[in-house]
């Protein structure tokens, strides 16, 4: 594999880590605000609560990651997203940190005021939204040039198909991969009520996502030709991910076995994102940047790779020890630490 | 002044970095008291310093997620306002920021392990352990951090073709000449700002009638603490001024109003600049002090401002920042020794009125100096964003509405800022500490 290949790889990994594991955050968010609304947040809050607050924090750090290894990796794309991107990625910062600081805030109190519900719910949907927006831009077509410097066309990807479609994927599926864990979450702390409740979720949420990713697939064919010929070529990684969904679901009405078939929904979502990560290659940004032009020096290319295995060979198991220590041991899963 | 592209990404930038390093200061050095905290408790089997861990842990908490979202703001911020910059240098100081990361990661990993695993284990030892990767994951990040902001300073280890960055010996830019006085004189300093923090509240307690020995023993553990890491920050800063008298002279001159190279240069604390005559009026010179401080010797020679074409100097107004930091820095050396002298000379009757209200104070000062010595730092590479390679100027981003991002993020702080203040307090109120104890 040559060093640029193995860049984006690597970079992919963890933006797929980050999708899986800020999606089950995101949607948390929003089946809290839910319930709150029809009276019902009692039965699912502690078991989000449980979960996500001793792993907010390695959540935020995937995309961090990804954001600076592109950059190590792809300086050009600093150059063109960061000027073309001002504005949405400035809100998405907006977004982010007012969802990180009253992550913290919440834990004295803050908890039961309206206005953590509302940030809390509203960003979960608004994050994802707007993260993916970045890669309908990565599609090609959304950035001008104005004199020498790119710019972004906002009205163009404001009313693109494609973009919307791409939205709406990414709302439906962070809210499905959420209800599906939480499910499985819940069962394992014996809380049958949150159970049944998160399973109906999850249930409503899985035909949309299905139909959100055939969406993706049809516009993208009116979009970027080249990319959809690309993904026919790898159309058995599609396949796959179906499958996958097929057999979660299957486990999903069978009310048993939600561990396995949460790996099958990780699985369904890491078929489909590698395969539509391997048909966009070689471009990042369509068709200004591919993974062969920007990197420019080889030594901080093969540092880098270095680096990172060294600091995986700190962080696994490091993660697994969390893992081990919270979703993995029945007593705290049940609250019985605490 | 105009309010041109540049200098709107400039303030953007400074302000997110600005209500960062706050929170950044406070999350690299909190954890070292609180372990210092724990350990002593289990060592002595004493319930005060085991509820002094858990307290600060639980206030820790608040700082660290809002310096999590600020920090995530800077990293993005960084192409967002100054893409060329970073399609020059992005790959240079990849490793570092890379490695930052890393360390982050490593810290958000066994922070969390560590808040939500008290009284989890038999051997109290071991949840203690659990704070060592947290200070380590934190100390590793202000380093790395440091190398960054160190290369921008003193910018090593590639070539510049056509304005790209080719042939790059990763390590050698990161362990540039800057790295190690700027590294530890962060860490040192936040070190000491954090212990001025936890010895403020606990000064504040006592102001405030308490006489409980789990105050006493808190103002003891912290002033200890931020006696000596505010003279290891201190030391650190000679360094700093030596390596700074080496590589970067024209930012030294420019802080010390140091016009004409010579010998036994004096140090010009305060004072009037002539902006004519380039005599300063009113300074307190203290003799050879200059030359001490960057060459080691009352002889050395330090290089002037005449040195470097005057398009090159940094604003003049540096001087102050400096003289600020120092200042504060002295403060903070000074009042830890004189507390203990001064309880020794009241044999004990409790600490006076006095020497509290000087330890509440020294904690916002403390952070004050650590924006202000930033400042004084930053400004003093300008009109470099690449010392030597790039102009800040070259660098900003050319995209459009600059200003209204500008006012967005001002708003987000304040909120944020305001929420952060309630929230620490209503926490602080609802649980007094005596609630806690057995």
């Amino acid at each position: 594999m040559d060093l640029p290949l193995m860049g984006i790889t690597i970079l992919w990994v963890f933006l797929y880590g980050y999708i899986i594991t800020a999606s089950i955050d995101f949607g948390a968010g929003f089946f809290s605000f839910y319930c709150k609304t029809t009276g019902r947040e009692h039965i699912v809050n502690q078991v989000i609560e449980r979960y996500l607050s001793p792993v907010w924090e390695v959540t935020n750090v995937f995309l961090i990651f990804f954001v600076v290894g592109l950059i190590g990796f792809f300086p050009d794309t600093a150059y063109y997203f960061g000027t073309a991107a001002l504005v949405p990625g400035s809100l998405f910062l907006v977004l982010l940190s007012l969802r990180g600081s009253f992550y913290a805030f919440a834990h004295y109190g803050v908890r039961d005021h309206w206005l953590f519900h509302m940030v809390y719910g509203v960003t979960g949907l608004l994050i994802p939204a707007s993260l993916s927006m970045f890669l309908t831009i990565s599609e090609g077509g959304f950035i001008g040039q104005s004199g020498s410097s790119p710019q972004l066309l906002a009205d163009e990807l404001l009313t693109s198909p494609y973009a919307w479609s791409v939205v709406f994927l990414a709302l439906v599926s962070v809210l499905f991969i959420s209800a599906y864990f939480l499910a499985y979450y819940a069962k394992k702390a014996e809380d049958l009520k949150a159970a049944k409740l998160l399973r109906s979720f999850a249930l409503f949420w899985s035909l949309p996502t299905i139909f959100a990713s055939f969406l993706v697939f049809l516009s993208i064919y009116e979009h970027n030709p080249l990319h959809f010929a690309n993904m026919l070529e790898h159309s058995w990684l599609f396949l796959c991910s179906f499958a996958c969904f097929l057999g979660a679901l299957a486990l999903l009405l069978g009310r048993d076995g939600y561990g396995w078939g949460f790996i099958l929904v990780m699985l369904q979502f890491a078929f489909a994102f590698f395969g539509y990560g391997l048909s966009h290659l070689p471009y990042i940004l369509y068709p200004s940047i591919t993974i062969h032009t920007s990197i420019t020096d080889s030594a901080m290319g093969r540092s880098l790779v270095i680096g990172f295995i060294a600091g995986l060979c700190l962080l696994l198991p490091s993660l697994l020890l969390l893992l081990r220590l919270f979703l993995f041991d029945a007593r705290y899963v049940q609250g019985k630490w605490r | 002044m105009e309010l041109d592209q540049t200098m709107l990404a400039r303030i953007l930038t400074s302000v997110t970095l600005g209500f960062h390093i706050i929170f950044a200061a406070l999350g690299v050095g909190i954890p070292v008291l609180i372990s210092i905290a724990e350990w002593l408790g289990i060592r002595r089997n004493d319930q005060h310093y085991l509820l002094m861990a858990k307290r600060w842990v639980r206030g820790f908490t608040v700082p660290v997620a809002v310096g999590v979202v600020t920090g995530t703001c800077i990293a993005l911020q960084l192409s967002l306002l100054w893409p060329s910059f970073m399609r020059v240098a992005g790959e240079a100081i990849a490793l570092p920021l890379f490695l930052e990361t890393f360390a982050f990661f490593f810290e958000a990993i066994f922070l969390g392990i560590y808040l939500y695993t008290w009284n989890r284990f038999r051997q109290p030892y071991l949840h203690w352990l659990f704070s060592l990767p947290v200070i380590l994951g934190s100390t590793a990040s202000a380093f790395f951090i440091m190398s960054v902001n160190a290369f921008m300073n003193a910018p090593q280890g590639f070539s510049l073709v056509d304005g790209r960055i080719v042939d790059i010996q990763p390590l050698l830019a990161m362990f540039n000449p800057a790295t190690p006085s700027k590294a530890g004189h962060m860490i040192f300093s936040s070190y000491a700002a954090s212990a001025y923090v936890l010895a403020a509240i606990a000064a504040l307690r006592l102001l405030r009638g308490s006489s409980h020995p789990y105050h006493l023993k808190a103002l003891r553990l912290t002033l200890t603490a931020a006696f000596f890491f505010s003279l290891a920050t201190a030391l650190w800063g000679d360094i700093a001024g030596k390596y700074l008298a080496q590589y970067q002279p024209e930012k030294l001159a420019a802080a010390e109003w140091h016009f004409h190279t010579d010998r036994r240069a004096p140090l010009v604390l305060g004072g009037v600049l002539d902006q004519n005559s380039w005599e300063v009026n009113y300074g307190l010179k203290i003799p050879y002090a200059l030359s001490i401080l960057a060459t080691g010797s009352a002889d050395g020679l330090v290089k002037g401002l005449d040195q470097v074409p005057m398009a090159y100097w940094p604003p003049l107004v540096i001087h102050y920042l400096f003289d600020g930091m120092v200042a504060i820095g002295i403060y903070m050396l000074v009042l830890p020794a004189g507390y203990v002298l001064g309880l020794r000379w009241q044999k004990k009757r409790g600490p006076a009125k006095g020497w509290l209200r000087a330890i509440v104070l020294a904690a916002p000062l403390s952070l004050l100096a650590i924006e202000l010595g930033w400042i004084f730092s930053e400004l003093g590479r300008q009109p470099w964003i690449l010392v030597g390679y790039m102009k800040t100027e070259h660098a900003a981003t050319t995209a459009e509405h600059v200003d209204k991002m500008l006012l967005l993020f001002v708003g987000l702080y304040l909120f944020i800022a305001a929420v952060c203040t309630v929230v620490l307090r209503k926490m602080f109120h609802e649980r007094p500490f005596d609630s806690e104890l057995r």
